[in-house]
């Protein structure tokens, strides 16, 4: 009921929600019922993309929620969607059992490559899928709060927070290509076989992934939105526009921005979980400094401190990225660079921001 | 014949001299004579499949002193010199595809080429390859130059035979140069360690006291092993320990230079930033890419100039000064100068502009790397010691950083732009009060900040590929030299740089380069945390 009274304040979001479900509803049934001879057809691999994008939606949602509204600019949001990726790996990887290249009942093929003798302990527990999904929410939590604790405590803000993180997902790059890690070094984890019982290359199996991540997104959204319609967000946008107003009046500011943080560090690693089984593999590649700032610019195309807009700015820039890496790959850097540069000048609110005629100033 | 008709007395004295030459010649050569028969003898001898018999032969060709002899051991060495099968002549062979062409080993002449087939390598095995080592090092030892001629006792001490230790005694006495007999008393005293002689032992061990060659420290440890006598063995253990201390000491000094060297490169990459960020407050994302920009001035400026290589690196130096820093300006006038004040703004859009140079970098010149050259006098390095030795390309760009970072001390500290920049930098308004045009001001720090990271392209193209990514590499280790020194404090980024370059090599071979860099990474993450004006922080209200 208060969401329903939420969305109507919130036009853009009930568009995109709107959006959200007709295509949840539309595309498994145009992939799975129609025949592929039929111009409605929805090939899977067009559903797979469209699936990433929304795992990519999510993820710009979380990094929207903590800059947008809390004013914290994360460049290592990249490492709390990989971590969660991770973890949904490490069970892809524990579900292979004896199909992988070597056989071994309990071993991934990289570990027995490696001539290891037994699991390592951070693999134990894995197999189960509850313990898989509670990891992938709770390391990328602890992490985020352990970095926030220390970082908000000491009132590390701005560009230095801004480069510590990005300096956090680069030493997790680094650790994450040793093979001693455990993670399958340079290669990462893949040729996952099935998830839960279903295989992965099945349509429907993938149409199920789809659905997931779209209903992920779509409570991800609604979370989102009724945080910042709170008090707390109240609370939250104070920050962001004067921080140290807000601890004069009484506010324990490193609170907030210390659970803000690591909700939204969780909404990535959930983002991370649902985009490995899709793409069919996670590697230390997640980790580079380059993949979190790409994901600010999702959110700063779409328009920053506008949830939708997020959403919007994920879809449209990973679009243009489809598009621009097959038809012109040189170009495509060229684009995003300009992308960066033109957003900042000239287009501080996002495209969205375009659209909205009432002025809310960011 | 024209002149020697017309006087006959001419003739004669021309005659008396051709008879002399004659008789000095045939003396030099029974001499000559009997070096080739030797020699001759031992290149028969290696023709034969025995290896004893080579053997003989090797030993024999060594010591005949024929001038031939260096360079038909160091093809049987290399596995370059062969047997014609059908008439037993030894050649030398080189592989020019699809045929082999081959020379003549004794006489020197080129023989055209030849079926790989219709040849037979003369096989060595290892002992002969020692044999061979050893031969060539007493060849070496009449060498003039000094330098080979200790090369060729080192190596002779490091296999030491009786009839090697009486050679090189024979060169003691004769022996000049003060190095060589350095070497050779070395030699001497480990000879003496294997005779009977206990007074002589003992005098022997006082003499290998802090001796770092490495046939030493063997030498000792087999003493130790073997030893019966208790008192040479003791007075062995110590002079081995004393020995032992004074690598560790020259390990602790060589990881010192790593780490120094590789704390020079952090300063010169950092330093630039330094000045943009520190003193204009400006977040340059683009920084890593102005160095890249510097790097590949460099490897173009060689490529226009092929031939002189130590001309087109001066010349690049300011180049890459002005190339880099004319970008920076571009950059501060096309998009910073609007995003003042907008830090977070400014981060991404020079991240844009970092993507764009890469980019552009990648379409001009290939995303392939580029190897630049580096002069003569870069290359090699100084032996300090037997087992210390500093590459001189480390050590110049060591003192280059420091000149670097002493110019641009003296720029901000002395000259009236520096005064103008820190004037800016401390109380923006008070100094546009004062006249100073701010933001030409801001163009021309970043302009300067922009020059010093080409300088630092220059420093790297000498030490490591010239690719699209170099940049990238370096910007978020900048990144946290600048912060962890203190923002806008020159000495702070000095001293962190060398710091964190020191601690990195020491923590490498206790944790792999990989983990040292992850480590130095977190702990910097904590130490921000804890510390967030870094070690050295400004004072003052610049300090806001």
């Amino acid at each position: 009921m208060i969401l329903l009274k939420l969305l109507k304040s919130d036009r853009g979001g009930r568009f995109t929600l709107a959006l959200l479900a007709l295509t949840t509803l539309v595309v498994p049934i145009c992939n799975l019922l129609l025949p592929e001879s039929n111009p409605l057809h929805i090939s899977t691999y067009t559903m797979t993309l469209l699936g990433k994008y929304l795992c990519y939606a999510l993820l710009a949602l979380a990094v929207d929620l903590v800059w947008g509204y809390l004013g914290i600019l994360s460049l290592g949001h990249g490492a709390f969607f990989a971590l969660g990726g991770y973890a949904m790996g490490m069970y892809l990887m524990r579900q292979i059992g004896d199909r992988g290249m070597y056989g071994h009942p309990v071993l991934p093929d990289f570990m027995v490559f490696l001539n290891w003798e037994s699991l390592p302990w951070f693999w134990h527990g894995f197999n189960w899928f509850w313990f898989a999904m509670l990891m992938v929410v709770l390391v990328p939590g602890l992490l985020a709060m352990a970095f926030g604790w220390l970082a908000f405590r000491s009132r590390v803000t701005g560009v230095y927070l801004s480069i510590i993180t990005q300096a956090l997902t680069y030493a997790l790059l680094l650790a994450f290509f040793r093979n001693e890690m455990g993670f399958g070094g340079n290669n990462g984890l893949t040729d996952f076989k099935d998830i839960l019982g279903f295989s992965l290359q099945s349509d429907t199996t993938r149409a199920g992934l789809f659905i997931a991540s779209a209903i992920a997104l779509g409570f991800g959204y609604l979370s989102c939105l009724y945080i910042t319609r709170s008090r707390l967000g109240k609370i939250c946008t104070a920050i962001r526009d004067q921080e140290d107003r807000t601890r004069f009046i009484g506010y324990r500011v490193e609170h907030f921005k210390l659970w803000i943080f690591t909700f939204s560090a969780m909404l990535a690693g959930v983002a991370g979980a649902l985009y490995v089984p899709q793409v069919g593999i996670i590697n230390p590649g997640e980790f580079a400094p380059l993949a979190s700032i790409e994901i600010v610019i999702w959110v700063a195309v779409g328009g920053r401190a506008t949830l939708y807009g997020a959403v919007v700015g994920a879809l449209m820039v990973n679009y243009a990225k489809s598009y621009l890496t097959a038809a012109m790959p040189e170009a495509w850097l060229f684009a995003l660079g300009a992308l960066f540069v033109l957003v900042t000048l000239l287009l501080p609110r996002g495209v969205t921001g375009l659209l909205r005629k009432k002025e809310i100033n960011v | 014949m024209h002149q020697a008709q017309s006087s006959p007395y001419k003739i004669k004295a021309l005659f008396i001299l051709l008879l002399s030459m004659l008789f000095f010649s045939l003396a030099g050569l029974c001499n000559a004579n009997e070096k080739a028969e030797q020699f001759d003898e031992g290149t028969t001898l290696l023709l034969q499949k025995n290896f004893q018999e080579k053997k003989k032969g090797i030993e024999k060709i060594a010591t005949s002193g024929d001038k031939r002899a260096e360079a038909i051991l160091l093809a049987l060495l290399d596995g370059k010199l062969f047997r014609i099968k059908k008439d037993n002549t030894l050649v030398y062979a080189r592989v020019a595809s699809p045929k082999i062409e081959i020379t003549a080993a004794l006489s020197g002449k080129p023989l055209g080429s030849i079926k790989k087939r219709k040849l037979k390598k003369i096989s060595i095995n290892n002992t002969l390859r020692s044999t061979i080592k050893d031969a060539l090092a007493k060849i070496d030892l009449t060498n003039p130059d000094p330098q080979v001629r200790k090369d060729a006792v080192n190596k002779l001490t490091t296999n030491l035979t009786m009839e090697s230790s009486t050679l090189l005694a024979k060169q003691l006495q004769s022996e000049q140069d003060n190095d060589v007999r350095e070497a050779l008393t070395t030699a001497m005293a480990i000879t003496a360690l294997r005779s009977g002689d206990n007074e002589a032992r003992m005098l022997a061990l006082n003499d290998l006291k802090g001796n770092l060659n490495p046939a030493v420290h063997n030498e000792l440890t087999r003493l130790i092993a073997e030893e019966e006598d208790i008192t040479i063995r003791s007075k062995a253990e110590s002079v081995l320990s004393s020995i032992d201390s004074k690598i560790s000491f020259y390990g602790l000094v060589e990881t010192l230079f790593f780490g120094l060297s590789l704390g020079s490169v952090l300063v010169l990459a950092a330093i630039g930033l330094a000045i943009t960020f520190g003193v204009i407050g400006v977040i340059n994302m683009a920084h890593g890419e102005l160095i890249m920009l510097g790097a590949y001035t460099t490897y173009v400026i060689q490529q226009m100039l092929p031939g002189s290589i130590g001309i087109a690196l001066f010349l690049s130096i300011p180049a890459a000064f002005i190339i880099s820093g004319l970008t920076g300006i571009v950059i501060e006038r096309t998009v910073i100068r609007f995003l003042y004040g907008r830090p977070l703004e400014t981060l991404l859009a020079t991240f844009g502009i970092s993507l764009i140079l890469q980019q552009a970098v990648r379409s001009i010149f290939s995303p392939l790397n580029r190897s630049v050259a580096s002069p003569a006098w870069m290359s090699g390095s100084f032996q300090i010691n037997p087992i210390l030795s500093l590459t001189t390309n480390r050590t110049v760009i060591f003192i280059f950083s420091l000149l670097v970072f002493a110019g641009l001390y003296l720029v901000l500290k002395k000259s009236s732009i520096g005064l103008q920049v820190r004037a800016v930098s401390q109380n923006r308004k008070m100094a546009r009060a004062m006249g100073i045009q701010a933001a030409r001001v801001d163009a021309l720090t970043f302009g300067l900040g922009s020059g010093i990271a080409g300088i630092a392209g220059v420093a790297l193209s000498q030490l490591t590929n010239v690719g699209p990514n170099l940049g990238q590499a370096y910007i978020i280790d900048s990144f946290m030299v600048v912060v962890f020194g203190g923002v806008g404090n020159l000495w702070g980024t000095l001293i962190s740089g060398l710091t964190l370059g020191v601690a990195n090599k020491f923590l490498e071979p206790w944790a792999g380069a990989m983990l040292a860099k992850i480590l130095i990474l977190i702990f910097i993450i904590l130490f921000i945390q804890k510390r967030p004006q870094g070690l050295f922080p400004q004072k003052g209200r610049a300090a806001g």
